[in-house]
C-alpha cells in the first residue's frame, strides 16, 4: 500500500500540488485522473522519488520514502516497476535486452533464467518474435507493450503506469488494460495508473482519485464516478458526446 | 544561472559519477563499448589529421627558416610541435567536437525521452551508470590516440621532407633525436589525461542537465563542445606553467 499525506510541491511561485492526501491499495488498480496540468504526473514523480516533495510524506508499506537515504530508497525502487508515457525504452538495446536489463542489474539469475523470464513477459504482452528488434523498429503500441514487459519483469510490488493507452488503438488498449488488471490481481501489486482514458477507468478502475488544480477533488470507485455530484469531475467524465450518450447505460451497470 | 551554481553542480555531478558501480560486469561491458566508441571510432580522424599536420609543419618550417638554419631544424620543429602541442592539445580539442558532442547528445536524448528517469526508478544510479564507463574509457584511450598522433605526425614530416626534397632523411632523423627530453612526452600524456577527463565529464554534465526537446539537445551538444574547449585551453595554460617552468 502507498499512502500520500499532505504533499505540497511548487515550481517557483506556482504551487502544483496543494496538500495532497491519497492512498493506493495493494491488489487494486488505482487510477489518478484529471485534466492536463492538474498535477497527476508531478504527484507520480514525487511518489517514485524523481521529484522531492516540499512538504508531506509518501509511505510505502508504512515506510516514509521522503526521509530515506538514497541507499534505502534504492531498496524500495527495486520493488517498483514503471511504464512511462513515451515508453522510455533504451534505444541502443534490443527489445529483449530492454526487458532483461532490470534483471541483469539487480537479480542474481544466470543468463538463461533471465532470458526465460523476459520471454515469458514478452509473451504476456503478445510480443514474441519481436525480441531481437530495436525500439525504433517497432510501432508505438509495441514500444508501450515492451515497456510494460520491462516494468513487470522484476515482479514489482508497486506498478506505475503513466498513460498506458495513449497512442494505442482501442483493441490494443483493451489488451493492455486487461493485462494491468490481471497482473495486479495475480501478484497483489499496488498499481497506480495515470490516465485520461475514461474507457480504462470504467473497465478496470478499482480506486479512483480525481485531481483538480493540485488537490484531490474526489475519491471513489468506478460506480461512484458516474454520479459524483462534483461539478469538475462531471465535466471531465462527460466531456465527450459519447460519454454523455451512454451516461444512463453506464449508471445502470 | 551563475557560474558558481554550475561549478557546484558539476562537482556534485562528478561525486555521483565516481561512485562505485552497482554491477561490475555491466560496468565492464559498458566500458568496452565506450572504448570502441571513443577510441576505435576516432582512430581514422586522428590518423588523418596527424598525417596532414605533420607534413604541413615540415613544409612550413622549411619555408620559414630554410637556408639560414640547419636542415635538421625541420625534424626538430615537427617533433616538438607534435609532442608538446598538436597531439596532446589539438587532438583532444578536435575529439571534443566528435566525442564530446556525441556524449552530450546521447545523454541529453536519454534525458528528454525519460530513459534516465526509467533508470532512476529501477534503482540504477544513472549518473554513475552512464558517465563512469565513458570517463574510464577516455582516460585509457586518449593517451593511445595521442601517441599514435605523435608517431604519425613525425612520420608524415619525414615523408614530405623526402618527397618534396626539403631535407635529407638523415638530417630529419638527427633533428627528431636532437636534445630529446623524455619528460616532454610525460608532460604531454599528463595533459592528455586531464583533457580526457574534462571533455567527457563536461559533455556528460551538459547532456545530463538537458531539459526540453530536440532543440535543447542540440544546444547542450554545442555547449558541451564550447565549454570543453575553453576549459581545456585554460587547463593547458595552467598545466604548462606548472610542469614546464
Amino acid at each position: 500500500m502507498i499512502r500520500v499525506s499532505g504533499v505540497d510541491k511548487s515550481f517557483g511561485d506556482k504551487a502544483v500540488l496543494k496538500g495532497i492526501d491519497a492512498s493506493f491499495d495493494a491488489g487494486q488498480v488505482n487510477f489518478m485522473i484529471g485534466r492536463s496540468g492538474s498535477g497527476k504526473s508531478v504527484l507520480t514523480k514525487c511518489i517514485v522519488g524523481l521529484l522531492e516533495v516540499d512538504a508531506g510524506t509518501v509511505q510505502y508499506a508504512g515506510e516514509d520514502f521522503t526521509t530515506l537515504s538514497s541507499k534505502e530508497r534504492e531498496e524500495i525502487r527495486l520493488q517498483i516497476g514503471m511504464l512511462f508515457q513515451g515508453g522510455a525504452l533504451f534505444d541502443s538495446m534490443t527489445v529483449l535486452e530492454n526487458v532483461v536489463f532490470p534483471l541483469r542489474m539487480f537479480h542474481s539469475m544466470d543468463a538463461e533464467e533471465r532470458e526465460e523470464r523476459a520471454m515469458e513477459c514478452l509473451k504476456r504482452v503478445e510480443l514474441e518474435g519481436a525480441e531481437h528488434r530495436y525500439p525504433a523498429e517497432v510501432s508505438g503500441g509495441m514500444q508501450k507493450r515492451v515497456a510494460l514487459a520491462r516494468a513487470i519483469v522484476g515482479r514489482p510490488r508497486y506498478l506505475f503506469c503513466d498513460e498506458p493507452n495513449s497512442g494505442l488503438d482501442p483493441q490494443t488498449a483493451i489488451v493492455i488494460d486487461n493485462l494491468i488488471r490481471d497482473l495486479t490481481q495475480e501478484y497483489k501489486t499496488t498499481t497506480v495508473v495515470i490516465s485520461h482514458d475514461m474507457n480504462s477507468v470504467i473497465e478496470i478502475g478499482d480506486n479512483i482519485h480525481f485531481l483538480h488544480e493540485g488537490t484531490v477533488a474526489w475519491r471513489g470507485d468506478r460506480k461512484g464516478i458516474l454520479d459524483s455530484g462534483v461539478k469538475e469531475l462531471d465535466t471531465f467524465v462527460y466531456a465527450s458526446d459519447l460519454m454523455r450518450s451512454i451516461k444512463g447505460k453506464l449508471q445502470g451497470r | 544561472m551563475g557560474l558558481l551554481f554550475h561549478i557546484g553542480r558539476y562537482f556534485a555531478f562528478m561525486a555521483s559519477a565516481l561512485r562505485r558501480p552497482q554491477k561490475g560486469r555491466v560496468f565492464a561491458q559498458a566500458t568496452i563499448i565506450e572504448l570502441e566508441a571513443i577510441g576505435v571510432q576516432s582512430l581514422g580522424i586522428v590518423a588523418l589529421l596527424s598525417l596532414f599536420m605533420g607534413a604541413v609543419i615540415a613544409i612550413q618550417t622549411a619555408h620559414q627558416v630554410g637556408g639560414w638554419v640547419p636542415a635538421y631544424t625541420i625534424g626538430f620543429t615537427v617533433r616538438q610541435t607534435m609532442i608538446l602541442e598538436f597531439a596532446p592539445t589539438i587532438i583532444p580539442v578536435i575529439l571534443s567536437g566528435k566525442v564530446g558532442s556525441n556524449i552530450a547528445s546521447q545523454i541529453g536524448t536519454m534525458q528528454v525521452t525519460e530513459q534516465i528517469d526509467a533508470l532512476e526508478v529501477m534503482g540504477v544510479r544513472s549518473i554513475s551508470y552512464l558517465v563512469l564507463p565513458k570517463l574510464l574509457a577516455a582516460l585509457v584511450i586518449f593517451p593511445f590516440l595521442v601517441v599514435i598522433a605523435m608517431v604519425l605526425g613525425i612520420g608524415a614530416g619525414a615523408w614530405i621532407c623526402d618527397a618534396a626534397d626539403l631535407s635529407s632523411f638523415a638530417d630529419y632523423e638527427y633533428g627528431i633525436q636532437m636534445d630529446f627530453k623524455a619528460f616532454d612526452v610525460t608532460y604531454a600524456l599528463i595533459k592528455t589525461c586531464v583533457f580526457a577527463l574534462i571533455i567527457t565529464s563536461v559533455s556528460a554534465y551538459h547532456g545530463y542537465h538537458t531539459s526540453g526537446g530536440a532543440k535543447e539537445v542540440g544546444r547542450s551538444s554545442t555547449k558541451a563542445v564550447v565549454y570543453s574547449v575553453v576549459i581545456v585551453m585554460v587547463a593547458n595554460l595552467v598545466i604548462t606553467q606548472l610542469l614546464l617552468t
